[in-house]
């Protein structure tokens, strides 16, 4: 596998857009979410995409390979939920594991199918449940999980990864920094216990909306500097926001961060529908804009985007230059 | 493209909002009160399970400047891990105080790790150490690494806690070697705590204990400098609990040396801190023996602070006024009121006209409008000055404040009649809407404010941002708001740069509103030459308030808008192309030789003197009558739009008698402001050995060690024999012998206050009157300062005895540029101004991002003795000097080319 340092120092980099989006045209039903092996699974599964790893592993595939052929360098798989604790809205945290494993090898069979060098980042999600927040209004000081629970989940989950051959770790749409804490914990931990080469992390946190903050309310700099413990390739944002939206936190994390810096938004904000509607030649534009403002090192869509945004980001950003590394001092002046 | 980002090697922490520890932070509070061992309040709260109470303990340190929280639940009657876990939890949910880090204190690390899985933030862990040897001490520093959390090392080994200067300093390296070697932490992430120890306790072995950290705090600095030191600072006078007044005197005392000695955090009641300076001098003394231990044989200094007691004081007093013409018609009332600036009958007049008028707005539409309009033709005529159309304003504000809730109700009634019979709801567009702000970094907003205030008598629809607003909040509102113009101000040279972002971010988004540019440094040359062609949809320099009037109404009249533009655009072009004629004309010789070509002095025959204070000197709370009577009162009419010399001015043809009015006022809230204490006046002055280098450095040798300031020198070509300026001229050659130079720093507090008081109550008039005071008294404040300087804190000229004439026209010797001005317009060395007399920590003046002193009335500046030094503009400079400047400062080219702009060739 080539060294993805090297080649984040010549050119950006894309990530691909959204799975979710790409699941839905294929209407599946339960059925088909079921496949052979849970057909008698007591509770209904539909809408477990990530589910479609074991399942529909050729579906996932398909997707991933049309991503690379759109020119995407850096792959997800399709893990967002892939943990004991996102898995009991279904029943399956006995699965989790094995998803993961599941998942990295179909982005890897992917990438031999397309033939293409490309490299494939474990996509750990945020859970459904918050170590800073309550979910209990007359109670702020509840918690619906504990710090040592979400570690237990999230090593479960890297150890499927790191075994399934995932190039990269990618801490995602993060909307509580603790929770992002225990997955860098968890992945400390898993790699001091397994003596394993570690595997570069990459950190990508959710900006809300316009107050600039993230849900559990830190600011961005609070946030950067909550998570840099974890040596990260790069850092940068995803999710919630549009390219237009996103962009001056983009601009302030690109004067802020010692590492490489990524960026996928959404496809613009959401429609009246609730879909969303940017078309791929203005996403492409936007970040074309970010890049020769020397802003990125990453570039990809989140929610709403496919491979054609994709395919147009990838041709606005080539060949531009990509952010360079900061100056780290290492004494006073 | 941007360049490469220097990221510099700062403690980082965070809460909701980032902390970052840069040199020039001084010290940081750590607030102690939420700590069961240390308050007994706070440990009956947590016992009783008063939780909601104990985050007011949590608040109160917040509020009283605590930048970060420690939290310590080590009782033996609590489950402690338990404690820690609802506490953090809790304190999350209240953003006001988990806007700050937590340090997580126990001597127990399960309650310690406990505490790292609550918080997002970065914390500090307080503390680890090697008592149980070096696997646990790497074990529980791996764990700390894993929460990403800074860590505080105790001076404890295998052996026990460290109590002499050798220990503490060995056992301190040895840790950082084993976090930075074997751990892999960031030098910066660790803190030292080489353990403060009573003193006075009647054990002589005692009595070095405050030497002892003083000392070794020192030497860990010296030999780890990225790290920080901190500590508990309550526990050196344990001997005299039940006493809080001897108590906080030794803790100033000794933090005043500790902090000298590089100490850069401390665990502090941030409530109840002295100052330094405050303290009476007999029991400061004794302080300082029982500290430092001095004159201690046989115990003999704590002998005299155990035989100490207590002191006491404080008062104030007002003024009041009256008036009567009150036969006429409502209308007239109103207008009267208006154009005589009362406000003492407008409510009553108000309403009466609201209930006389059909709706409320036909009131504003008609008394008030045409009470205004006669305001707008005596201002167009030159019959009204500024500070009338202001007062004003404040009558038509607090008038239309009166109508407002009834114009919403009879609104609402219309949506309502709307919604009912189901027809389109079409009001008006209302005012024209003018957004105006202090652009980001700049916290200057007088000038601006009276803009808003002439343009809102002018019938136009003011949003105002305020200060420090970055673009995309203003671009934002602008939109959201659906502005019609946009203004900017500014007063600091870096505002200049943002402003052409500003620009550029409209044009970028496409905006249309025409852009206006005003502010002290702001000038017609920069906005043409810089600005306008950043943005093509109309930027225009506005010189003053009563300007901006024409310039809004042109841009915003449908048929002279574009001819308007056409002229500006014009003019500009003009303005650009003779800015590049005169630029290439202009010679400059190279800085090599302007180096050469400097200013000598006789120095053989100089004998400096030593400054009569040596170090740094607070002084608080300066005595305002003393400042008042220097106050310089040309400027103050300059604010006010009315140029001219005092007293002069007030006698003038034209706008005498309003300046007249206007000074009288001004009169009387000086009074008032002395005799009720609205102002706080804190100054710190220093003073160090100096030499120069025979070209443009500086050297300090201060008690912080050898300090560089770096000075620019004039480029420009002179006749022949002519020497180019640089203030490093004016200070002795380090071969000739030994020479000092001074700095100081003078803020106005508690202005803001009475700003807002003001603003609160519509009374532009005065709110902006206590703003330009506010500055006249800073001005004034630093005259009187650099008077006493010369005449007694360095005394080199006791016997001046000049009169105030005199003295604004500069006849004193020496002298006292400031960064930032015409002589050193480099704002960077300002940080270095601020370090030395550790500004912020002393005096409370912070810096923003682009080296804006908030609050804005502060001054600064150096303080050179010799008789032949004067002040001087620097002109432009060469980028070769640049480049020369950018490498003695050890600054990139290109930040040195950012703040260098305006001076650049």
């Amino acid at each position: 596998m080539a060294d993805i340092r090297k080649e984040l120092e010549k050119r950006i980099l894309i990530i691909d857009g959204a799975m979710g989006t790409m699941i839905q045209r294929y209407k599946l039903a339960e059925a088909d979410y079921r496949g052979e092996r849970f057909k008698d699974w007591p509770c209904d599964v539909k809408g477990n995409n990530d589910l479609l790893n074991i399942t529909q592993p050729q579906i996932i595939t398909e997707i991933h390979k049309q991503y690379l052929n759109a020119g995407a360098d850096i792959i997800e798989t399709n893990t967002f939920s892939s943990t004991v604790i996102a898995m009991a809205d279904y029943e399956m945290q006995s699965l989790a594991y094995e998803l993961n494993v599941a998942a990295a090898k179909c982005a890897k069979e992917a990438i031999r199918r397309s033939g293409k060098t490309a490299w494939v980042a474990g996509a750990i999600g945020p859970l459904n449940k918050t170590l800073s927040l309550s979910p209990d209004v007359n109670n702020p000081g509840f918690r619906a999980v504990t710090f040592d629970e979400v570690v237990a989940a999230y090593y479960e989950q890297v150890k499927g990864l790191v075994d399934g051959g995932v190039d990269l770790l990618l801490i995602e749409t993060i909307f509580d920094t603790l929770n992002a804490k225990a997955a860098i914990y968890a992945i400390k931990k898993y790699f001091r216990d397994t003596k394993k080469e570690t595997l570069p992390v990459m950190i990508s946190g959710t900006i809300t909306d316009a107050s600039g903050r993230t849900l559990s309310g830190q600011t961005l700099e609070a946030f950067y500097t909550s998570v840099m413990h974890a040596k990260p390739l790069s850092i940068g944002l995803n999710c919630a926001l549009g390219a237009k939206e996103m962009r001056p936190h983009i601009e302030e994390l690109s004067q802020l961060s010692a590492c490489y810096v990524s960026a996928y938004p959404n496809a613009g904000l959401p429609n009246a529908m609730g879909e969303y509607d940017e078309h791929p030649e203005d996403t492409g534009h936007y970040l074309e804009e970010w890049a020769k403002e020397g802003f990125v090192n990453i570039v990809g869509g989140c929610c709403g985007t496919t491979p054609d945004h994709i395919k147009h980001i990838a041709e606005h950003v080539k060949g531009l230059v990509p952010r360079p590394l900061p100056i780290i001092e290492k004494e006073l002046v | 493209m941007q360049d490469n980002v220097i990221i510099r090697p700062y403690l980082r922490l965070s809460g909701l909002e980032p902390l970052v520890v840069r040199p020039e932070t001084n010290f940081v509070n750590v607030g102690e009160r939420t700590n069961v061992t240390g308050s007994k309040k706070f440990a009956r709260l947590i016992r009783e399970n008063k939780y909601e109470e104990a985050l007011s303990v949590a608040r109160q340190q917040v509020e009283n400047g605590a930048q970060v929280l420690d939290v310590n639940m080590d009782d033996a009657l609590l489950d402690g891990v338990k404690a820690m876990t609802t506490f953090l939890n809790l304190l999350q949910s209240e953003p006001d105080i988990a806007r700050i880090p937590i340090m997580i204190d126990s001597s127990k690390f399960e309650i310690i790790e406990a505490g790292l899985k609550c918080v997002q933030g970065k914390c500090i862990v307080n503390s680890i150490s090697m008592k149980e040897g070096e696997a646990k001490f790497i074990e529980q520093a791996i764990i700390c690494q894993s929460y990403g959390a800074s860590v505080i090392v105790m001076a404890f080994d295998e052996k026990g806690q460290a109590d002499t200067k050798q220990r503490k300093v060995e056992i301190c390296h040895r840790a950082y070697k084993i976090l930075t070697e074997q751990v892999g932490y960031d030098p910066q992430d660790i803190i030292f705590d080489p353990n403060i120890f009573a003193v006075a306790t009647g054990l002589e072995e005692h009595n070095n204990y405050g030497v002892d950290f003083i000392e070794a705090t020192r030497e860990i600095k010296q030999l780890m400098p990225l790290t920080k030191v901190s500590g508990g600072v309550s526990n050196l006078s344990f001997s005299f609990r039940g006493n809080d007044h001897v108590r906080e005197a030794m803790h100033s005392v000794f933090l005043y040396y500790t902090i000298k000695a590089g100490m850069d955090m401390g665990i502090v009641n941030a409530g109840q801190l002295v100052v330094y300076d405050e303290i009476e001098p007999a029991l400061r003394d004794l302080c300082e023996d029982v500290i430092l231990n001095r004159n201690n044989d046989r115990n003999e200094a704590t002998e005299k602070l155990i035989a100490f007691a207590e002191t006491v004081k404080a008062k104030g007093k007002e003024i009041v006024k009256d008036e009567s013409w009150r036969q006429t018609s409502v209308e007239e009332r109103l207008k009267h009121s208006l154009v005589n600036g009362i406000t003492d009958y407008i409510d009553a007049d108000t309403e009466e006209a609201r209930l006389k008028y059909p709706t409320p707005l036909e009131v504003i539409e008609g008394p008030l409008m045409a009470g205004m309009d006669v305001v707008g033709d005596l201002f167009g005529a030159g019959k009204m000055f500024l500070p009338q159309v202001v007062k004003s304003a404040r009558v038509m504000k607090k008038s239309v404040a009166v109508l407002t809730p009834f114009i919403e109700a009879e609104k609402e009634e219309r949506r309502q009649a709307h919604l009912a019979a189901g027809t389109i709801n079409e009001e008006g567009a209302g005012a024209p809407k003018v957004l105006l702000a202090t652009v980001k970094g700049d916290v200057h907003d007088i000038g601006k404010n009276i803009v808003g205030v002439v343009l809102g008598c002018n019938g136009y629809d003011i949003i105002d941002l305020g200060v420090m607003v970055p673009a995309d909040k203003i671009l934002d509102t602008a939109v959201k708001e659906n502005a019609d113009i946009i203004g900017l101000s500014g007063l600091i040279t870096p505002s200049l740069d943002e402003m052409v972002h500003v620009a550029h971010e409209m044009k970028r988004r496409n905006m249309k509103q025409p852009l206006l540019i005003g502010g002290a440094t702001t000038s017609r040359m920069h906005t043409a030459v810089k600005i306008a062609p950043q943005y093509d949809q109309g930027v225009l320099h506005v010189l003053d308030a009563s300007r901006s009037v024409t310039a809004v109404s042109s841009l915003l009249s449908k048929d002279q808008k574009e001819t308007f533009l056409e002229e500006v655009d014009k003019e500009y072009s003009d303005l650009r192309t003779q800015f590049l004629n005169k630029n290439r004309t202009r010679v400059l010789v190279p800085y090599a030789e302007a180096a050469i070509t400097k200013e000598y002095f006789d120095w053989k025959n100089y004998r400096p003197t030593v400054p009569a204070v040596n170090g740094v000197k607070v002084l608080k709370e300066f005595d305002l009558a003393t400042i008042a009577q220097y106050i310089d009162w040309g400027p103050f009419f300059i604010a006010w739009e009315m140029p001219g010399h005092f007293p002069e001015v007030l006698s003038d043809k034209i706008f005498g008698a309003e300046a007249t009015r206007i000074y009288d006022d001004a009169q009387k809230l000086v009074a008032k402001i002395v005799a009720e204490k609205w102002f706080i006046a804190d100054g710190v002055i220093g003073f160090w050995p100096a030499s120069s280098n025979n070209a443009d450095t500086v050297t300090l040798q201060t008690g912080k060690g050898e300090v560089k300031l770096e000075s620019l020198r004039q480029q420009m070509k002179k006749a022949v024999g002519q020497p180019c300026f640089s203030l490093a001229d004016f200070i002795k050659p380090k071969e000739l012998g030994e020479d000092y130079m001074g700095a100081f720093a003078v803020t106005i507090h508690g202005a803001k206050k009475h700003v807002d008081k003001f603003a609160a109550e519509h009374d532009e008039y005065n709110k902006i009157l206590v703003q330009v005071l506010a500055d006249r008294f800073v001005e004034a404040f630093a005259e009187c300062l650099h008077q006493q300087t010369r005449k007694e804190y360095w005394g080199y000229e006791k016997n001046e005895n000049l009169t105030n004439e005199e003295l604004i026209k500069e006849q004193y010797k020496g002298i006292r540029p400031a960064p930032g001005y015409p002589a050193c317009p480099d704002h960077t060395e300002k940080i270095k101004l601020f370090y030395l007399l550790n500004v912020t920590e002393n005096i409370g003046i912070e810096l923003t991002e682009s080296l804006a002193m908030n609050p804005p009335a502060s001054v600064c500046g150096w303080y050179i003795a010799h008789p032949q030094s004067h002040y001087f503009g620097l002109g432009k400079i060469g980028r070769d000097q640049m480049e020369d400047y950018a490498k003695r400062k050890d600054m990139s080219v290109e930040e040195a080319e950012k703040w260098l702009r305006p001076v650049l060739e």
